[in-house]
């Protein structure tokens, strides 16, 4: 072994490493900040190292070019050797990392890391997720599928919502007047240099400053930060109290990583990559675009702004939740750390959290959408069908063929943007129902000029039907209607 | 014995005159880098806004085929390929829109993009209504909107009959910044909706 020496002080002495190396890896942390909860960090850092090797692979055989990158996706998922896996290394990868990043931030959130004097490392690591989300964004694009091709739409239609310059700022966003092969050049570019350069200058002054700051001390209730006092606070905690960096907490940091990245490759091995879905040709329309599940929150929260509040909240609420956040450790750089004494701070992440996931699982069955093919393809229930005359089945076709299905379910089958009409007549009248098919409202369209008064007679015949055993249909209180199709023969 | 050099260094370092020199030196090396910077940043700039065009400046017209393609009172869906294009676009070049021909000589040129946010509307000839899949924008057959989040209605291209053939104004993505023409319906009330059909 006495060659190996010789290599290594020859290196030493012109690279001199062993310094600062040590100095980092041993450099003392409070003993409680050996805790697996401080192991998050570090993971986002492997998964990045991950996407990059991953990323490098996968760009020695991909083509950024919008007529041939799906066929040559394709042909890396059947026809080059461990082409599927590669692609699902890097599909797994990202959604790790996002997962892991939000994490990583509210777990900092939580133990008050972001304050005093760690609140660059905290502003940094913010631009650190918006270029995560952004990498995750333009990577979705690479797939350049039908979900690519329509996601770039959203986008194009959201940067146009821009007062004045909205209509050069698409120009400028996708690389031309289209969505076409300029758009994959540029959107390439920034996936491969641009935004991972950034994230790699980004992360190397966040780990720079954990380094020099030192890991956020276990927070404790009643040991507030005080910009006076805490330097000499936390020397005293990671000195007296403290051990080396390397090993007492890095092996926690290591175990975790590689369980991630097993867990990344288990992901890629049993389930594969993802898509590419269809054939990105903007002529095939019968298409039900969908984000990724990263954007899926945003994709239900678009859904649901009332019209005249989605240009304001599109321009305003992102720039509003970045500022707020680029500003916290300046409006909470001192006082408590510990969640025991910040009810508002736990309150706000539970609050982001579950609507996160609230948002994010409506994303993945979009309740407001009309289902394309609920009125050819799913049939009327026989419960609703029985014992009914002519003229009400006749309802139910015209039920069916005027595409109500499409929004309206019947036994839980159907689209889900209207009421479920199971029980609809004992909610509406049959007068209210006329004036609801005929007229619409209530974010139904009217369908006055698209149902002849046989057919609507029928429609409302049949949805009078649809109540539960025993339970009446609605009535007019006020007494007996005083309009209807066909007035009944008068009595004997 | 002293150094030569070392006397030397202290002279010039203690010098002023000296010292005064390297900062001006120093101060011409930063202002040729500004101006060359300057110089070819201008270029650089000018190269990124290269696709960047004025609103219509894209646009030319462009055939959807033959009249009697499209029947009166129908909505066909045509496709196009867009005026604007290059050889590595792929089938991306290619553009489809809905087509209502109202009357002899009066036609209705849709885009397919939800006024929304963008995605391709679909046709029910039995509703007589456009339905978006992504967040459920719905529109009536003469493109006024009907309900869901878009705030106005599709987005019509200009058209006109040359000879037999059908011509649209076309050439880049329809959004609320640089869509075909500029008519602004919420709600068509001529045509019998009242204002709370929304």
């Amino acid at each position: 072994m006495h060659w190996l020496k010789q290599v290594y002080n020859w290196l030493e002495l012109r690279l001199q490493l062993e310094g600062p190396v040590k100095e980092a890896g041993l450099h003392p942390v409070p003993r409680n900040t050996a805790s697996w909860w401080y192991v998050f960090g570090s993971a986002a850092f492997t998964l990045l190292m991950l996407q990059i090797v991953t990323g490098i692979l996968l760009a020695l055989v991909y083509v950024p070019s919008a007529a041939n990158a799906w066929n040559n996706l394709e042909m890396l998922n059947h026809d080059l050797p461990l082409g599927w896996f590669l692609r699902g290394m890097h599909f797994w990868g990202s959604n790790f990392m996002v997962a892991v990043v939000l994490i990583h931030m509210a777990q900092v959130f939580l133990f008050g890391a972001y304050k005093f004097p760690r609140e660059l490392t905290w502003i940094v690591g913010v631009f650190l997720l918006l270029m995560t989300l952004g990498m995750a964004f333009t990577g979705q694009v690479m797939r350049f599928d039908q979900d690519a091709y329509w996601g770039l739409g959203i986008g194009a239609s959201i940067v146009s919502r821009v007062p004045l310059i909205g209509g050069q700022a698409v120009h400028l966003l996708i690389g031309g007047p289209i969505i076409a092969g300029a758009t994959l050049s540029r959107f390439f570019a920034l996936h491969v240099f641009i935004i991972p350069g950034t994230l790699l200058l980004l992360v190397s002054v966040h780990v720079w400053m954990v380094l020099k700051l030192g890991i956020n001390e276990w927070p404790m209730p009643g040991r507030p930060v005080r910009r006076a006092t805490y330097l000499a606070e936390y020397h005293k905690l990671s000195h007296e109290d403290g051990f080396p960096f390397f090993p007492a907490a890095f092996w926690k940091d290591l175990i975790f990583s590689g369980a991630v990245l097993a867990a990344v490759a288990v992901c890629a091995a049993v389930f594969g990559p993802y898509g590419p879905t269809g054939f990105p040709d903007p002529t095939i329309i019968q298409t039900v675009p969908k984000p990724d599940f990263y954007f899926l929150w945003l994709y239900a929260v678009l859904a649901y702004l009332p019209p005249e509040l989605e240009t304001p909240f599109i321009l305003t609420v992102p720039l509003l939740a970045i500022a707020f956040l680029v500003a916290l450790p300046f409006f909470a750089g001192e006082g408590e750390k510990s969640w025991h004494r910040r009810p508002v701070a736990v309150l706000v992440l539970a609050t982001v959290a579950v609507s996160f996931g609230v948002f994010t699982h409506l994303g993945t069955y979009t309740p407001w959408s009309p289902l394309m093919n609920a009125w050819s393809g799913d049939t009327v229930p026989e419960k609703f069908l029985q014992e009914l005359s002519p003229l009400e089945r006749q309802g139910a076709v015209v039920f069916q063929a005027k595409q109500c299905r499409n929004c309206h379910s019947l036994d839980h089958v159907g689209g889900q943007r209207g009421p479920a009409l199971d029980d609809v007549s004992t909610r509406l009248t049959e007068d209210q129902l006329i004036r609801q098919v005929l007229q619409g409202g209530g974010n139904m369209p009217a369908y006055g000029k698209n149902l002849s008064p046989a057919e609507t007679t029928a429609l409302v015949k049949f949805l009078v039907t649809l109540h539960p055993h025993g339970q009446k249909p609605a009535t007019n209180a006020a007494g007996p209607p005083t309009a209807e199709l066909n007035p009944p023969p008068a009595t004997q | 014995m002293t150094d030569p050099v070392k006397e030397e260094q202290k002279v010039t370092l203690d010098d002023p005159g000296v010292v005064s020199r390297r900062w001006m030196l120093l101060k011409i090396g930063v202002l040729i880098n500004a101006v060359v910077g300057v110089v070819v940043a201008v270029p650089v700039v000018r190269y990124l806004l290269g696709p960047v065009k004025r609103k219509g400046a894209y646009n030319s017209w462009v055939s959807l085929g033959a009249v009697d393609q499209f029947p009166i009172g129908e909505t066909r869906l045509a496709t196009y390929e867009n005026p604007v294009n290059e050889p590595w676009d792929g089938d991306t070049a290619k553009t489809p829109c809905w087509v209502r021909h109202v009357d002899t000589s009066t036609f209705q040129v849709f885009a397919i993009n939800c006024a929304h946010l963008g995605c391709p509307v679909r046709w029910f000839p039995q509703s007589g209504l456009f339905m978006c899949p992504c967040h459920g924008g719905v529109y009536y057959a003469d493109g006024a909107r009907a309900s869901g989040p878009p705030e106005r209605g599709l987005f019509e291209y200009k058209y006109k009959i040359v000879g037999n053939e059908l011509q649209i104004s076309a050439g880049e993505l329809p959004t609320l910044s640089t869509e075909a023409k500029n008519v602004f319906r919420v709600l068509n009330n001529e045509k019998g909706h009242g204002p709370c059909t929304g």
